[in-house]
């Protein structure tokens, strides 16, 4: 591949605050001090409450997975989930296999569905200028994207997406692109134009694609997002052990999986392959991931997880760490709340305190999650490097594969670079064990299972969590019920909480924070490399800002109004 | 007022047909969503015709909100996605897909916002009125601030989603940061918001709605404010399922034989009686709908559906 370029960087010094941070799910705010050309320090700021939490208190736990999936729509069906889980975890009783084969048949095109929307929509114009898209050569565009992968396309077809490009970029209404940082030309911008013809194609290509990925979730969870085909029990929907509806279903995922193979992964490499000097930029230290996919029977096992999970200490992988849901902690030093300490979920406590918008102690409304008091970086690098540590029969080679390609080793894997490239590893790893899945499925109900649900009513007195490798990382709902079987306590600790959560009482940076450091802007009028390496992290804020007590239902003392 | 598919000198059909869309697929599109208004097959034309004019801009805010109802427009098909905000409308402002950030995007915003031709704006999201409005903040600015300032300008307002035409979820019991949705907030500033329920809506009720506006056609609104095109009948009274309810035959539980012969599922809490949608006969990605998949409606697209439609699993 080619040589690595040397990274952009001015010798500004000063703040960068990005407010509104787009291209992620929910508002964000970034404020970073820059000292000659690096960034020194960063502050990661949820800016939106919601309040969840307080509100699922003293209503019936089967309908908590309803109000979790709101907590987010681009994770939808995470939440609804981990929620169902948590209430299965409490009545402790097993569901029918062919329950877990459906929720892991969904749960896995929503990873690919997310995945593949998160690069191209959300992360590409991060590393792709769509306007020098057009000084490409069709011819060279065509050349190169059939030697990185089997796809058929013509110069023609490149041709057609130079002129609809042209005919917008003429138009002078430039739509999404308006004020990019990319327009009139940026330093940090390294593809040769023909990628960048390359990669906006499959852009607009992609934007199709996901509708159908899509549909093949609502072809078992009745719509997407926000799917409803769930109960505590199993799953509802007896359809979706017709024929019917699992042609329909494998057909939409081969669609999927092709376009995954064919272009995401190929574009990946080829934008990876230009950009080597951010495998060296964006890492962190320590990573933690709850694994996924049960076996069919073991819905509650985490050990019994396709993807398994484990921590990470100080990139020492290696040294992997068995994962222990007892140590996980939540913190809200740094956070709007009131108080220094910091709780276990079960017992969470949270009384909001505004203070105000750029304040430098309390400055987000994010909790911070600790892992053995360690800030841990969850989600696609993480179970990447566990599974790699591991030397999973699918992870592994895939690694190794991409590695070679890139010219790189392992280490460069603790970077923005590797984080996004860890995205496309995980995404190409499910789509190829899906279709096992799905064989599977088939055999089971062939074999005249056609169980999907067992009938359980609402625990009373009981406790539950429920665990989700999200396409974001390691998603837990804790739930607490009381002797009317009502909920007493429900705490949702998110990926993004986890990824970009504000300092911890030892004043210890969340993960995102600790990635931002060290990094160059080559503008600080247009920090396109903050961008890089938070959506490298994929954030969900919606999710990580429903916070507040589960116990004590306070939300009125505010310090400073 | 109309809006275009498409840019350059050519009629509205060349450009389409350069975008991969043949005349056949435009026409089924506009058929769907003359079906989906309720006007019948013959009103494509008219939805043809609103579509091959100027693209209007288009801007889009979040308030509190999950982003699905983003998610929910992405998967509108026929046209999809890519032809709708690069041909059709000009999506001057969308915090989800828009490259620019920070700065770039404030500016991109007023820049809509102040432009000659004025602008439709589309909300998601609730607005949190607690504390000042400062349980929720873009760009510095209170969620609710933005609204007043940019809510009055627009050409038309339209509320996509329960959040934004009701409150939502974040404004269920004990509504901890006083959510309310626009036209609650905003009607003393004389914003009259036409209301997309559901969480999410059918994208395709979004579309509509915006092809009925930019046609100058008058759009019907119920007394909650949503078109009655989409929102005139009962998922009850549109269910494929009517017939076993009427016969009394109602499933007893999910695992029950009755529930796996796709009997009624009023006595596990569907919500369809009280709730106006049109989901059963649109359907949600083109292939199915709640009750289809075995699974009780839980009332959506109503106000204050969390806490008047729950428990959700008792009728």
């Amino acid at each position: 591949m080619s040589q690595t370029i040397k990274t952009a960087q001015s010798n500004y010094t000063g703040p960068v605050v990005v407010d509104p941070l787009t291209r992620i799910e929910g508002h964000l705010r970034v404020e970073v001090e820059v000292a000659n050309g690096k960034i020194k320090e960063a502050r990661t700021c949820g800016t939106l409450f919601r309040g969840l939490e307080t509100i699922l208190r003293g209503r019936d736990p089967r309908d908590a997975q309803h109000f979790t999936q709101r907590t987010c729509g681009v994770c939808t069906f995470t939440h609804a989930l981990a929620s169902t889980r948590a209430l299965e975890d409490a009545i402790k009783k097993p569901i029918p296999a062919n329950a877990t084969y459906i929720r892991n048949l969904v749960l896995g095109m929503l990873f690919l569905h997310d995945h593949l929307v998160h690069f191209y929509h959300l992360h590409a114009l991060d590393f792709v200028d769509v306007t020098a898209a057009l000084q490409a050569d069709p011819e060279k565009a065509a050349k190169i994207a059939t030697s990185i992968s089997n796809r058929k396309v013509k110069a023609d077809d490149y041709r057609a997406v130079q002129a609809k490009l042209k005919a917008f970029v003429d138009s002078g209404q430039l739509g999404p692109f308006t004020n990019a940082y990319f327009l009139g030309g940026h330093p940090a911008y390294q593809l040769e134009p023909e990628v960048n013809l390359i990669a906006t194609a499959d852009y607009l290509q992609a934007l199709r694609i996901q509708v159908e990925s899509a549909r093949a979730m609502a072809v078992f969870g009745a719509k997407n997002p926000h799917v409803q085909f769930m109960v505590g029990g199993g799953v509802t929907n007896y359809e979706a052990l017709t024929p019917e509806r699992i042609k329909e279903f494998r057909d939409l995922y081969k669609k999927s999986r092709e376009f995954i193979e064919q272009c995401y992964i190929p574009d990946l490499l080829a934008v990876a392959g230009a950009y080597k000097n951010w495998a060296s930029i964006g890492g962190t230290r320590n990573f933690m991931t709850f694994g996924e996919f049960p076996a069919a029977g073991g819905e509650r096992d985490l050990d019994s997880r396709w993807l398994k999970p484990g921590i990470i200490y100080n990139r020492k992988i290696n040294e992997l760490q068995k994962f222990e849901p007892a140590k996980i902690q939540e913190h809200v030093r740094h956070s709007w709340y009131e108080g220094d300490k910091a709780h276990v979920p079960y017992e969470g406590e949270t009384k909001p305190a505004f203070t105000k918008m750029g304040d430098k102690d309390r400055y987000s409304w994010l909790k911070a999650p600790r892992y053995d008091n360690h800030a841990v970086e969850t989600g696609p690098l993480a179970q990447v490097l566990v599974s790699y540590a591991q030397g999973d029969k699918t992870i592994k080679p895939l690694v190794d594969l991409v590695l070679k390609k890139l010219g790189v080793g392992p280490e460069a894997l603790f970077s923005t670079l590797g984080r996004t490239a860890a995205r496309g590893i995980e995404t190409l790893a499910i789509a190829q064990q899906m279709e096992h899945w799905l064989n599977e499925y088939e055999a089971n109900i062939g074999k005249g299972d056609k169980k999907i649900v067992e009938d359980y009513d609402a625990p009373k007195n009981a406790r539950g969590v429920g665990f989700v490798n999200a396409p974001r990382g390691g998603l837990s709902h804790w739930l607490v019920t009381d002797e009317n079987a009502k909920i007493s306590n429900f705490q949702l600790v998110v990926p993004t909480t986890w990824n970009l959560g504000p300092r911890d009482a030892q004043n210890v940076p969340g993960a995102a924070e600790e990635a931002l450091v060290g990094t160059p802007i080559a503008d600080p009028k247009r920090p396109v490399e903050i961008l890089r390496t938070i959506h490298s992290f994929d954030p969900c804020i919606a999710c990580a800002v429903h916070v507040i007590d589960g116990q004590t239902n306070e939300v009125h003392k505010f310090r400073v109004l | 007022m109309r809006i275009a598919v498409g840019l350059g000198k050519n009629s509205g059909e060349e450009r389409l047909e350069k975008q991969g869309i043949t005349r056949r697929d435009f026409m089924k599109f506009c058929t769907a969503v003359a079906v989906t208004m309720g006007m019948g097959p013959a009103f494509a034309g008219n939805v043809a015709a609103a579509l091959t004019g100027r693209r209007p801009s288009v801007v889009y805010l979040h308030m509190a909100e999950c982003t699905g109802c983003s998610e929910a427009l992405l998967r509108t098909y026929k046209p999809f996605i890519d032809a709708l905000i690069l041909d059709t409308i000009s999506l001057d402002y969308h915090e989800t897909i828009m490259a620019a950030a920070g700065d770039a995007a404030e500016d991109a915003l007023n820049q809509a916002v102040d432009g000659p031709d004025g602008f439709i704006c589309v909300v998601e999201g609730a607005v949190p009125t607690a504390l000042n409005g400062k349980y929720g903040y873009v760009a510095g600015h209170t969620m609710f601030d933005i609204c007043k300032r940019i809510l009055p300008k627009a050409k038309a307002v339209v509320c996509m989603g329960t959040c934004a035409c009701f409150g939502g979820v974040q404004a269920a019991k004990p509504n901890p940061t006083a959510a309310k949705g626009i036209n609650d907030c905003f009607a003393d500033l004389g914003v009259k918001a036409i209301n997309i329920a559901g969480c999410p809506p059918n994208p395709l009720n979004l579309v509509g709605a915006l092809v009925a506006f930019l046609n100058g056609d008058k759009i019907e609104l119920d007394e909650l404010g949503r078109p009655t095109l989409f929102f005139g009948q009962s998922v009850h009274d549109l269910c494929e399922r009517r017939k076993f309810f009427e016969e009394g035959k109602l499933a007893p539980s999910f695992n029950s034989q009755e529930a796996r012969d796709g009997w009624c599922l009023y006595d596990l809490g569907c919500k369809g009686p009280q709730t106006y949608n049109n989901c059963p006969k649109v359907l949600f990605n083109e292939t199915n709908w709640p009750v289809r998949a075995g699974h009780p409606c839980i009332g959506c697209s109503e106000p204050d559906f969390w806490d008047s439609m729950t428990p959700f699993y008792q009728s």
